[in-house]
């Protein structure tokens, strides 16, 4: 179908969108990499120099970077966790036969369409507000003491505000999973007389299984970059600074953009290796 | 397909997931039901759920004091113009990917995608440094560009799905009865991509009006959109709650309407095609 002229032409075609993306790639990219391995402060003297791998070593060894790399995998870990086992079971239950189902798969999916600040500043005054926030009351109610969650128990709230904004997105991709679940083969399995936990273990969850690796390399790609949702609630504060967060604090709050540019590096280099096992999977189903 | 249920579980479904549902759904209700209170109100305690006097105050007070229409303003100009921008550049290149593809096709999509995953972080400070050097911080015309690039992959991608569901035969008969390229693309394709197009428009719409990194980090006062706009929250002096909640339904009201539509589009849209 294809002849020589269509294929000239459809290169033209492609052209400016792969152009651009191409720019937008690697323009940024090779500037970040050359800024790593500059002494660059804009505001204390600029351009001092080229320094080798020491902005490399500094970032790793500064006293920050461990906290932030802990605070980073309970932020994903948590997350993932709660958003892939609520998600399975809100997608099955979502999947029973109920009145109004459309209107109750719309209150799950709302939180998705919030935006992060709102989201973080709803949570952060009108929930977790020790003094007039919800939580504050109904620990109240039952007579204990109103808990400080974003300076107490900053990185739990956070995967809290996190997890509630994801949950719907972590369901709606399981349930369009579930649906596509050939019901002739439950059925026979429950005529066969297994009972309910086990459909789940030896059907439903095999079944799922390609939808929960999807969630999760995405869903993960996303959490390491989270910011606005810490950016408005603690700033950093409290044990709660992420990778991308510290080096945000880096490049743009202690203009060392050097030490940045070499942390960022690091988060390129991590968001890559996730990327990686994603590609593979979505490739794979180009090929079908 | 049809499993015969007894009504009695039904019910018990429909009382559990309407629960868990308005469990999940509460902080919006809370949201847009505190917009209604006084500020006194939005803080009582113990907290008043519905029986209290309901007033529009709170939504004026916000347009009055912090120029609300012009936030708002700016957000449909970036959201919709990096949209429309991503989507014109778009439609060729998806376009030739699904109709005639070539040994590369395959890998130029992947590639196209792994540019989605670069972190934004990673590439802040040469993105500030043009932004400086090209006067575009906290201009309407600089996040535009860079809305439509983080953009872009997914909705090459989507429309590449969208239009690889054309049937060819379709395109060669036509061709038989004589059209031209352009009766084609005009006549044939088009009308049967519209529905596509419409759904890549809306997604992504949603998605560059959510979108939090960089509207916070390249817009000061007078490009900043709704999302740097409610963040300026953060850090509030007196009573505010039921003014942040106007706000914050303004901002997300129209979005929740629209997301409510793109539910089908947010799978296709965010797993690329991996989950039908």
């Amino acid at each position: 179908m294809a002849t020589q002229h269509s294929r000239s032409a459809a290169r033209l075609m492609m052209g400016p969108a792969v152009v651009l993306l191409l720019g937008w790639m690697l323009v940024p990219l090779l500037m970040t990499l050359y800024f790593s391995f500059k002494s660059y402060l804009p505001l204390r003297g600029g351009d001092l120099g080229w320094i080798g791998f020491d902005n490399y070593v500094r970032f790793v060894t500064s006293s920050a970077f461990w906290p932030s790399v802990s605070a980073t995998l309970i932020i994903v870990g948590g997350v993932l966790l709660i958003t892939v086992v609520l998600g399975v079971l809100l997608a099955i239950l979502l999947d029973q036969p109920m009145w109004g189902q459309g209107i109750v798969r719309i209150l799950v999916i709302a939180p998705f369409f919030v935006m992060p600040t709102v989201s973080a500043l709803v949570w952060k005054n009108m929930f977790m507000d020790p003094v007039n926030g919800l939580f504050a009351h109904l620990w109240k109610f039952f007579g204990a003491q109103p808990v400080e969650w974003l300076s107490d128990a900053s990185l739990f709230s956070i995967v809290l505000i996190v997890s509630w904004q994801w949950l719907p997105f972590a369901t709606l991709i399981l349930l369009t999973a579930i649906q596509s679940l050939d019901s002739e083969q439950l059925e026979a399995a429950e005529m066969d007389g297994a009972p309910p936990p086990k459909r789940f273990v030896f059907i439903i969850l095999p079944h799922l299984g390609r939808a929960i690796t999807i969630v999760v390399l995405i869903q993960t790609i996303f959490l390491l970059s989270i910011f606005a949702e810490i950016f408005v609630t603690t700033g950093g504060a409290f044990g709660s600074r992420t990778l991308t967060y510290l080096i945000f604090q880096r490049v743009l709050e202690s203009q060392n953009v050097g030490l940045g540019s070499a942390g960022g590096v690091y988060a390129i280099i991590l968001a890559n290796i996730v990327a990686l096992f994603l590609m593979r999977i979505v490739g794979k189903n180009l090929d079908a | 397909m049809a499993r015969a249920v007894t009504t009695n579980r039904k019910v018990i479904n429909t009382a559990f997931a309407w629960g868990i549902g308005l469990l999940i759904f509460f902080p919006i209700l809370w949201t847009i039901l505190t917009s209604f209170k006084t500020e006194a109100t939005a803080i009582a305690d113990p907290p008043v759920f519905l029986f209290f006097d309901w007033t529009l105050e709170n939504y004026q007070v916000v347009q009055e004091r912090s120029n609300y229409a012009r936030f708002l303003w700016n957000s449909v100009i970036i959201a919709g113009g990096s949209t429309v921008l991503g989507i014109i550049i778009a439609i060729p290149a998806a376009w030739s990917m699904a109709f005639v593809p070539s040994r590369r096709t395959k890998d130029i999509l992947l590639w196209m995608l792994s540019t989605k995953m670069l972190p934004a972080v990673g590439v802040l400070y040469p993105i500030y440094l043009i932004f400086i050097e090209l006067g575009l911080l906290d201009t309407r015309i600089g996040l535009v560009i860079v809305l439509m690039l983080i953009n872009l992959p997914i909705i090459v991608w989507m429309l590449y799905t969208y239009f690889r569901e054309i049937p060819g035969e379709i395109l060669e008969a036509s061709r038989m009865d004589g059209a031209s390229l352009r009766d084609e693309i005009l006549y044939v394709l088009t009308p049967m991509a519209v529905p596509g197009i419409a759904s890549t428009l809306l997604l992504n719409f949603i998605l560059a009006w959510n979108e939090a990194f960089w509207t916070l980090n390249l817009t000061a006062a007078k490009a900043a959109p709704l999302t740097a706009f409610i963040a300026s929250y953060s850090s509030p002096e007196g009573l505010f709650y039921a003014k942040l909640s106007a706000a914050s339904t303004m901002a997300i009201a129209p979005i929740l309407i629209l997301g409510w539509f793109s539910q089908k589009q947010l799978v296709r849209g965010l797993t690329f095609g991996a989950v039908k």
